[in-house]
């Protein structure tokens, strides 16, 4: 099909699929029994309250006309351009404050996050799935599948809180909550990465102490979502390990390590990368969780405290940031996988 | 009399059913302790007005004070933990209370053994909306084919691909506590499940030979999906559902670790296991710790089902 | 001193629902540059044998008992690291199919390369890229294409980067498993022919197996017949040809069809391979034997030799055979 054909049609694809997903939020946060103003003063609020509010959000326009507001806030460009961040609202609990720049600011906490998250769980899962595969049905595989199912039926916040206990309080080794010791500054914002920026900046020390709090909570994060890497991979491993070309290859010789890594694993890997790609959603969902347990500032403890304050612009607007970033990893992916399967490339 | 023979036959035929489950090999064994942990936490949780030594409410032990300072940094971390410890009156587990009792000396026991019954009741409940939406939905939009299928089939990937517990966060808290309302928010989230495997099972049996001599012989399209389509998707349905129960369990607990829980006073696990965070810097490590226990058996369990349930019936990994 | 020995050989596949004896009690040998045919149906254990011969039978299979014996060291008994030599070097296995015997993400030098270069580590890159690049301009395919990937190729040009494979190192034994199966019936033609050539050329054993016996019968020396993990019959091809003398031979003989008649109705043996987790007692044939006795239905026969270095497993040919019931 050709590689360059492929990106388009797939970036296309996402347009209506995006549209879906922004309509369906919408369908959900207003249009649902519950109208958010009225319940944000938990129905005791004064009519004129509730008509201020209404007035200032854009609320008391006719639905069409709100929906029509939502949409074209998150493709304005000039909006865009002059703030830094999508017209997203404002938000009800300060209703001075753009619902766009505080996700923004959110947001990148999240990310550093999720990517360190996403590391540990692919490579634990990816290398003990390969070891589970390569000693089918032995006690190692088991005690690994073990390890696996069990760590899926682990709530995440009750693992990071357990971790918090061990390493947070009795042995005090790292710190609890907070991207960096407060003692020490965070690094100039080049990327919103703690770690990419202070080392960006070449300052070490701001490196070793957002490494530190950032530990935890993707270590966290990291082993539950590899319980299901580990059952992925040593499903695709098992399946692989049983081609033709990978007993041909045992059948010229070859060492060990080439069949498994060169031969089935190299096989393996896309399929099994992909479908890590599906799993980011669960990552977000978990993040939400692992921020939650352990203060961090990221858009997963945003939404849990606007739930408190009874913010619903600030909700809806960070359900759609969900949205868009889900959608976004899984066309990355898509596109990663095309690139690299030499089928479609030629 | 005819209690005892209901009991019986349904006993009679139970036997040999788990017998023959047993002999499939490590799978058949995964589904019968995963339905043994079940049906424990299940009977726990009914027997337990009857077992509790006092009521989940009754505050019966002494009240402490919450903590209300973190361990400033710095200071040796030991010294303040036993100093804390000693000086609080505190009671860890103990004959009395064999699990300890929380800050308003509820006893934690009575409240394990109670606790289950929101979290199973929710999980249920949403197992079912999702089983008499995702089902039908399924069964018809595939046999129908065509526009209509795939314009449903993108709706459903839609709400399939976004995060699972950002759109249950969504739904509740619009729709606010109780327990209907959760189980409401969670079953959005896994009808999509339901929908696409019986979705992938009616496409590969719609164009069997033998449904197609149904439709020759005139059968209406209701008759076919119901008396021949959906005896043979019933299997994967019940995976699918036993691993959905699991996974409600855990956002059920997740909604409540949020705040999007129900009602406070109601004992549930995990109510206890949010609630006793703050306990923990003064070292109560019994109230979080038993709720996430049990929390955690009641979705093992479920997924021990769901998951030899699923290796029984794709046996590709067995030769 | 024969190149091959096998000698009573028995591998069992041990799965959850029972034991499968897929090889049973087998043993043939297998001289220097000498062709040996293994014949049989699909599930008469051919390919396990082919596979053991390299000890590399899948899990859950196993080799139970038996020696395998290549130029007098019996290769059961060496460790993996050590038969790792002897797999691609001394012996080389052509899979049955071209289509997905080869790593699709590798390029077609890559598997040549990887292969000298495993088995002869000094040489180099470059040395090892010539070295492919003539074994697979001496087996019809352009130099050139060396960098191709294997899904850029027919059927058949993989086959013959499959023997090329084979046969790089100059190997003593090329086993090749059905290398005609999956391709059409002038490849098929064109691939035996080049097996031979390079046969003669470099002095090769080969042990072909199939399951057409037309094609054994007409490019191997021995055969050996194979049912349901059994060996029936080992004889010369000359021999088993006109003289066959186990009742499944002969039937394998007569369902053959001839070109030159005009007339003719296909000969089948009547009923099907048995169900190897619960094989029929006494002779596995016995249900679809014209000749079956009593005693066929008890005992397993043993092997006979009936001359000419001719051996039969059939009652027919025994002395409790021959007296009857």
């Amino acid at each position: 099909m050709g590689l360059r054909t492929y990106i388009i049609t797939r970036i296309l694809l996402t347009i209506p699929t995006l549209l879906l997903l922004l309509s369906m939020v919408f369908i959900v946060m207003r249009v649902l029994p519950g109208d958010p103003v009225d319940l944000h003063f938990e129905r005791r609020g004064e009519p004129w309250q509730l008509e201020q509010m209404k007035r200032i959000l854009g609320l008391d326009k006719p639905l069409w006309a709100q929906y029509i507001d939502y949409l074209w806030g998150l493709v304005d460009i000039g909006y865009f351009m002059e703030h830094g961040y999508p017209n997203l609202g404002k938000s009800m609990h300060e209703t001075s404050e753009e619902v766009g720049g505080q996700i923004f600011s959110a947001f990148p906490a999240t990310l550093e996050l999720a990517i360190y998250s996403m590391i540990i769980a692919s490579v634990m899962g990816i290398l003990l799935g390969v070891i589970s595969s390569k000693s089918y049905n032995s006690i190692l595989d088991h005690l690994i599948r073990g390890f696996g199912t069990v760590t899926y039926a682990v709530p995440v916040f009750f693992l990071g809180i357990i971790f918090q206990l061990i390493f947070g309080v009795y042995l005090r080794w790292l710190p609890t909550g907070l991207r960096i010791n407060p003692v020490v500054d965070p690094p100039a914002t080049i990327t919103g990465l703690y770690t990419i920026d202070s080392l960006l900046e070449g300052n070490l020390i701001k490196f070793s102490e957002s490494l530190k709090a950032l530990l935890l909570p993707s270590l966290t994060l990291g082993i539950i979502l590899s319980g299901v890497f580990i059952r992925l991979t040593r499903t695709n491993m098992l399946e692989t390990l049983r081609l033709d070309f990978v007993t041909a290859a045992k059948a010229r010789g070859l060492k060990e390590s080439t069949v498994t890594y060169g031969y089935a694993l190299r096989n393996a890997f896309l399929p099994i990368l992909t479908m890590m790609g599906l799993q980011f959603a669960m990552l977000l969902g978990g993040a939400i969780l692992t921020e939650t347990t352990f203060s961090w500032p990221g858009l997963g403890r945003y939404i849990v405290d606007r739930i408190e304050f009874r913010d619903y612009t600030a909700i809806q607007g960070a359900v759609v940031m969900f949205g868009l970033f889900v959608t976004l990893v899984s066309l990355v992916v898509d596109i990663f996988y095309a690139y690299f399967d030499p089928r479609i490339r030629l | 009399m005819s209690e005892v023979k209901i009991k019986r036959s349904i006993v009679a035929r139970l036997i040999p059913w788990l017998t023959s489950l047993a002999k499939k090999g490590p799978s058949g064994w995964m589904v019968i302790f995963g339905i043994v942990v079940v049906l424990t936490l299940v009977i726990m949780t009914m027997i337990a007005p009857w077992i509790s030594p006092y009521s989940p409410r009754a505050r019966v032990g002494p009240i402490r004070d919450p903590p209300s300072v973190q361990l400033p940094i710095g200071t040796d971390p030991l010294q303040q933990v036993l100093t804390r410890i000693i000086k609080t009156p505190k009671p860890p587990p103990s004959p009395q209370f064999p699990m300890g009792t929380n800050h308003l000396g509820q006893d934690m026991l009575s409240r394990i053994l109670s606790g289950g019954s929101l979290m199973l009741q929710i999980s249920s409940l949403s197992v079912l909306v999702c089983f008499l939406i995702g089902v039908p939905i399924g069964l018809f939009s595939s046999y129908v084919g065509g526009i209509f299928d795939r314009t449903v089939s993108l709706v459903i990937d839609a709400i399939y691909a976004f995060p699972g517990l950002v759109i249950a966060i969504a739904i509740a808290a619009m729709l606010g506590p109780g327990v209907v309302n959760m189980a409401l928010s969670i079953a959005v989230v896994y009808i999509p499940s339901y929908f696409r495997i019986v979705r992938s099972q009616v496409l590969s049996i719609k164009e069997l030979t033998y449904v197609e001599a149904a439709r020759a012989a005139g059968a209406k399209w209701h008759t076919i999906l119901v008396r021949y389509i959906f005896p043979n998707v019933i299997p994967s349905i019940v995976a699918v559902a036993t691993i959905n129960f699991a996974d409600a369990v855990l956002t059920a607990a997740g909604l409540t670790f949020i705040g999007l829980g129900v009602a406070k006073d109601i004992p549930d696990w995990g109510w206890d296991l949010t609630d006793g965070r703050a306990y923990l810097s003064s070292g109560a490590w019994w109230i979080i710790t038993f709720p996430g226990l049990m929390i955690i058996l009641l979705a093992l369990g479920f997924t021990f089902i769901g998951e030899g349930l699923s290796e029984l019936l794709n046996p590709k990994l067995q030769r | 001193m024969p190149l091959l020995e096998v000698d009573s050989l028995n591998v069992d596949y041990r799965t959850v629902r029972g034991t499968i004896h897929a090889v049973e009690d087998v043993s043939f040998s297998l001289k220097k540059g000498e062709r040996l045919g293994l014949a049989g149906e699909s599930g008469s254990g051919k390919s396990t044998l082919g596979l053991s011969l390299m000890h590399l039978v899948p899990y859950p299979g196993v080799v139970a008992k038996g020696h395998i014996r290549i130029d007098g060291t019996d290769i059961l008994k060496l460790s993996e690291n050590e038969i790792r030599f002897v797999r691609g070097r001394k012996i080389a296995y052509v899979f049955q199919d071209p289509m997905t015997s080869l790593n699709p993400v590798k390029r077609v030098g890559e598997h040549f390369v990887e292969l000298i270069r495993t088995h002869e580590p000094t040489t180099s890159k470059e040395e090892a890229f010539e070295r492919a690049k003539t074994v697979i301009k001496n087996l019809g395919i352009l130099p050139e294409r060396i960098n191709d990937y294997p899904h850029q190729f027919s059927g058949g040009m993989r086959q013959r980067i499959m023997i090329g494979l084979a046969i790089a190192l100059n190997p003593d034994l090329v086993i090749a498993d059905e290398p005609t199966t999956a391709l059409d019936v002038i490849v098929q033609a064109k691939i035996l022919d080049l097996l031979e050539n390079l046969r003669k050329i470099y002095g090769l054993a080969l042990i072909l197996i199939s399951h057409d016996l037309s094609i054994i019968l007409e490019r191997c020396d021995r055969i050996v017949v194979m049912y349901a993990g059994h060996m029936f019959e080992y004889a010369s091809s000359t021999e088993l040809h006109r003289v066959p003398k186990h009742p499944y031979t002969q039937g394998l003989l007569q369902s053959i069809p001839n070109i030159e008649l005009s007339d003719q109705k296909l000969a089948a043996i009547p009923g099907s391979p048995p169900d190897m987790l619960n094989p029929p007692k006494g002779c596995r044939f016995w249900p679809r034997c014209f000749y079956a006795k009593k005693v066929c239905h008890i005992k397993e026969p043993p092997l006979i030799d009936v001359g000419h270095n001719h051996l039969v497993r059939c009652f027919l040919y025994s002395e409790e055979g021959a007296s009857g019931e």
